[in-house]
């Protein structure tokens, strides 16, 4: 038995790798190109939307300008000598092996190796994740041998800026929930929620529904967690509190696309501004889940354009939530990040990396099992929680 | 995909050759890649550093510089370390002298507590106890009807006078619902009267910052004084793992942990800090949605998953899932008799290993893949399907004899499949290869089913691109317990010592417990050196360049 599993293992990797990597290279390259351009044609309409109703609701403006701190290292006004300022930095620029040995006879670290590592340490213990830590510090250092900074503090808060500038503030943040327009007909917007088991895509439903409401705007959930015992049932609470009415199969693992398709084709028949959709927590290693999903967004996007895709990311999720993040957005085409229990210890870190990666920002924060506990992501927050 | 550890450890130690000794750079820049792969597993910080400071003791003592090949030694010393903190102290659920033994469930929100009961219960039934579930859950929105589910599924009865959080029970905001300490307790004097030997309370998910439900847990503790408080952490947590374990560790004061969600992909670091900060044992894992997917924690794979050395042991058993033996041994008899291996054939064969799931995933987990990870990473999944579409778009005689496949017919598949026709040349080209190197191995005569596995695999044209010209003598089926049976018998047995109390102590309920702990761990051994046999495959493999 176990040899032929061997001999089955082995000779189905050798055959597959060898007759499928000759035609990969090439055709790699032609079809990327294809997957980046079509999820964001289909963006396009839905991203035009005014601003989300939390977001009014709070009345905070995302697009205040970047802190006079986060402007190039050139620009700086130092208090030092201007132009030695300048040479170190053309030096660090310069990328040459001279340039980097010059630049370290000219500059001095004022900082102990202490210092540094007590740096790291912050970052580590925010879950940022060793390369993007190591990197950021790269770069921080060179800053800091540039600008001739001596004193620890200052270089925390210019690691902050750093921070901000990757977290970017000016991006969009806004949740598209404008009807869009399908051949002169409104459609009704629809939000996808997806993620892996426990980070908390049903409350996170439930919650937005509440907030869409409480903004006057009219609501459909879809129930498409035909997996999980009661899942169904735990949303239909949170609709029913807010007077909200979920669509949801009669039985238990009926098919979930089905049961999306019917949510939207039930909002576009109402004429209902939002459909939210919930999905079954999924692990991103698995590949029949991992194809329903894609099959459920296919569905749906016959009804109605997917006007916005929420990851759902627990906060305590480590190093893994890269992997969950790139996955989802391949099959999916992630558009924003919820990131949920953000009211324990953790910090969740790895939404830098994960922004850094993929440029998907971060749009909404859950900071407790309250029904109003979700709150709009704010940058300069939520670096100063992952240094504190 | 970040390289495993052993492969970096091999590059680091490249530049070593010829020298005799490790100086203190180089146990340096070992340590830093260990420390490196530990913090991409996630453990956590300050555990990182007290267990690179022990390697870095043991790395600079004499047992490595003496060693023949440095980069093997380090990775063994830092396996058996982490081996000893995960494993130190695995022990067996501690059933209650006079039953019922009441076991309680505590853990984060969405950890995968209420599924976790529904496993245990299962599990414990399987024994032979008759277990009661719980419902103290009564803050998160029908968690109590979730329970009743998961329950009726197991086959166990449930006990639930509180609806809990529900539509037509409203709750003001952020109020705790209900009365989980009476529960509880009305829980335990329930099985008490209707004899059932076993209660497995199921608690709402808290945060370790929240006071409110801490306290609450405590109270549920204390009223009900459980035999066993089970912790249930996510093996994707990251740094948190320890502040949320020592919050857990004090509120509650568990006294076994749960990893779950364990078939997902994250390394696993959490486990090593919770061991290590806590020191309380790991017990189980939980492994799928499914109720039946629940296993004894295994520290060596653990170890070696947590180092991302390959986790062959993980890669058979998805074999196993997805393996259908009829046809395995259909195609083994062909090769065997020396029949041609066709194109059909080789359908089959891809169709199975797609059930395996993601390609990339399982070449991943082969240990040793340093020379194709980069082919790895520009491996497309699709280009299977695409194979696929070319074979599908044969006659079923073409597909038996693919010489007769000439230029329009050739024209014709490519245009069945969308494709060019080069790309049917090139299945075409190293399809007549692939057959080569069947029909060797069937002339070589090690087939599988005789004793000795596969001896002198000649060397492989490897896809037909280069060849090894060394033969890689394959002496994997040493060991054996890959023997799928065989292992799922002592899979079996490892569980029912876990749930039924010990080898060493029988419960009164258990039944069958001929195993004695010696057996297991020649058992383990055993996986250990199976764990080290595919470097070979690897290597075997790594020439398909």
């Amino acid at each position: 038995m176990t040899e032929l599993l061997w001999l089955w293992i082995v000779l189905g990797v050798v055959l597959v790798v060898g007759v499928g990597s000759a035609l990969v290279v090439p055709r790699l390259r032609g079809r990327r190109r294809d997957d980046v351009g079509a999820p964001t044609l289909d963006d396009a309409p839905a991203r035009d939307g005014v601003a989300s109703p939390e977001r009014t609701a709070v009345d905070e403006a995302p697009e205040t300008p970047v802190a006079p701190d986060a402007a190039p290292a050139l620009e700086t006004p130092a208090p030092v000598a201007g132009r030695m300022v300048r040479l170190r930095d053309r030096l660090a620029r310069s990328g040459s092996p001279l340039g980097a040995r010059l630049l370290s006879v000219l500059s001095r670290d004022h900082l102990t190796e202490d210092d540094w590592d007590e740096l790291e340490e912050t970052l580590l213990l925010a879950d940022i994740g060793a390369g993007p830590a190591e990197e950021l510090l790269k770069a921080l250092r060179t800053r800091v041998r540039v600008e001739g900074v001596r004193d620890p503090a200052a270089v925390r808060e210019l690691l902050r800026s750093e921070l901000v500038k990757v977290v970017d503030p000016t991006m969009d943040r806004t949740i598209a929930t404008t009807r869009p327009l399908v051949d002169g007909k409104p459609k009704p917007a629809v939000v996808l929620v997806v993620g892996v088991n426990g980070t908390g895509k049903t409350t996170t439903v439930g919650k937005l529904a509440r907030v869409l409401v409480a903004e006057g705007r009219t609501v459909v959930l879809g129930a498409a967690d035909t997996f999980r015992a009661a899942a169904a049932d735990q949303l239909t609470t949170w609709g029913a509190r807010v007077g909200v009415e979920t669509v949801r199969s009669d039985r238990d693992g009926a098919d979930p696309a089905a049961v999306a398709f019917d949510a939207v084709a039930k909002g576009a028949q109402d004429g209902v501004d939002v459909v939210l959709v919930d999905t079954a927590g999924r692990l991103q290693n698995k590949a029949g889940l991992m194809d329903e999903l894609g099959k459920i967004s296919r569905v749906i996007t016959r009804e109605a354009p997917l006007g916005e895709v929420l990851l759902v990311l627990d906060a305590t999720t480590g190093q893994n939530g890269m992997q969950q993040a790139k996955v989802f957005s391949e099959v999916a085409g992630v558009t924003g990040i919820v990131l949920t229990k953000l009211d324990g210890t953790a910090k969740g870190g790895i939404v830098v990396a994960v922004q850094r990666e993929l440029g998907v920002p971060v749009k909404l924060v859950g900071l407790g099992e309250g029904p109003d506990d979700l709150a709009p992501f704010d940058p300069e927050d939520f670096v100063d929680g992952l240094l504190g | 995909m970040f390289n495993s550890l052993s492969d970096r450890l091999t590059a680091t130690f490249k530049n070593l050759r010829g020298k005799g000794r490790l100086s203190e750079a180089d146990i340096d820049a070992t340590v830093r890649e260990i420390r490196r792969a530990l913090l991409d597993a996630d453990v956590a910080v300050p555990v990182v550093r007290e267990f690179t400071a022990a390697v870095r003791e043991r790395a600079l003592s004499a047992e490595v510089s003496g060693a023949l090949n440095p980069a093997q030694q380090v990775v063994k010393i830092v396996n058996d370390e982490l081996v000893t903190i995960l494993g130190g102290q695995t022990r067996a659920l501690q059933l209650a002298k006079t039953p019922p033994t009441v076991i309680m469930l505590a853990g984060l929100q969405g950890a995968g507590k209420t599924t976790l009961a529904g496993k245990l219960a299962l599990a414990l039934k399987d024994q032979g106890h008759t277990p009661l579930l719980v419902a103290a859950d009564l803050q998160r929105p029908n968690a109590v009807t979730q329970l009743s589910v998961v329950a009726q599924r197991a086959g166990v009865p449930v006990f639930a006078p509180h609806p809990g959080n529900t539509s037509d029970h409203d709750m003001a905001d952020g109020a705790l619902v209900g009365d989980p300490v009476g529960v509880a307790r009305d829980g335990v004097a329930e099985a008490r009267s209707k004899q059932h030997d076993v209660v497995i309370v199921d608690t709402a998910g808290r945060l370790g910052v929240d006071q409110v439900l801490m306290q609450q847990a405590a109270d549920i503790r204390s009223a009900i004084t459980p035999d066993e408080v089970l912790f249930v952490i996510d093996a994707m947590i990251g740094q948190d793992a320890v502040t949320t374990a020592q919050a857990f560790a004090e509120g509650v004061d568990f006294t076994g942990v749960v990893l779950s969600k364990l078939d997902g992909d994250a390394r696993g670091g959490a486990a090593l800090s919770v061991a290590q900060v806590t020191g309380r044992p790991i017990m189980f894992a939980s492994t799928g949605e499914k109720l039946t997917e629940f296993e004894v924690f295994h520290p060596d794979r653990m170890a070696s998953r947590i180092l991302d050395m390959g986790d062959v042991l993980t890669l058979i058993e998805q074999a196993e899932k997805a393996f259908d033996a009829d046809e395995a041994e259909k195609m083994a008899a062909k090769v065997a008799q020396g029949e041609d291996f066709t194109l059909s054939d080789f359908l089959v064969q891809m169709q199975q290993m797609k059930k395996l799931g993601s390609m990339k995933k399982m070449l991943g987990m082969m240990p040793g893949m340093a020379d194709m990870r980069e082919q790895l990473e520009n491996f497309d999944e699709r280009e299977v399907d695409r194979v696929q579409a070319l074979i599908q778009s044969m006659t079923p005689a073409e597909r038996d004899n693919p010489k007769i496949i000439n230029g329009s017919r050739r024209a014709r598949i490519a245009r069945g499949a969308g494709q060019t026709t080069a790309a049917v040349n090139g299945l075409l080209d190293r399809f007549a290869q692939a057959q080569k190197m069947m029909r060797q191995m069937s002339k070589g005569g090690g087939m599988p089913g005789m004793p000795g596995g596969m001896p002198g695999m000649p060397g492989m044209p490897g896809g037909g691109k280069k060849s090894r010209g060394k033969q890689q003598p394959k002496k994997k089926v040493k060991g054996k317990s890959g023997n799928p049976a065989k292992r799922a018998q002592q899979e079996r047995e490892a569980m029912q010592r876990a749930l039924g109390g010990g080898a060493k102590k029988p419960a009164p309920a258990g039944s069958a417990f001929g195993v004695s702990g010696t057996g297991e761990d020649q058992q383990a051994a055993a996986d250990l050196e199976n764990l080290q046999l595919p470097g070979d495959l690897g290597k075997l493999l790594g020439g398909g360049r």
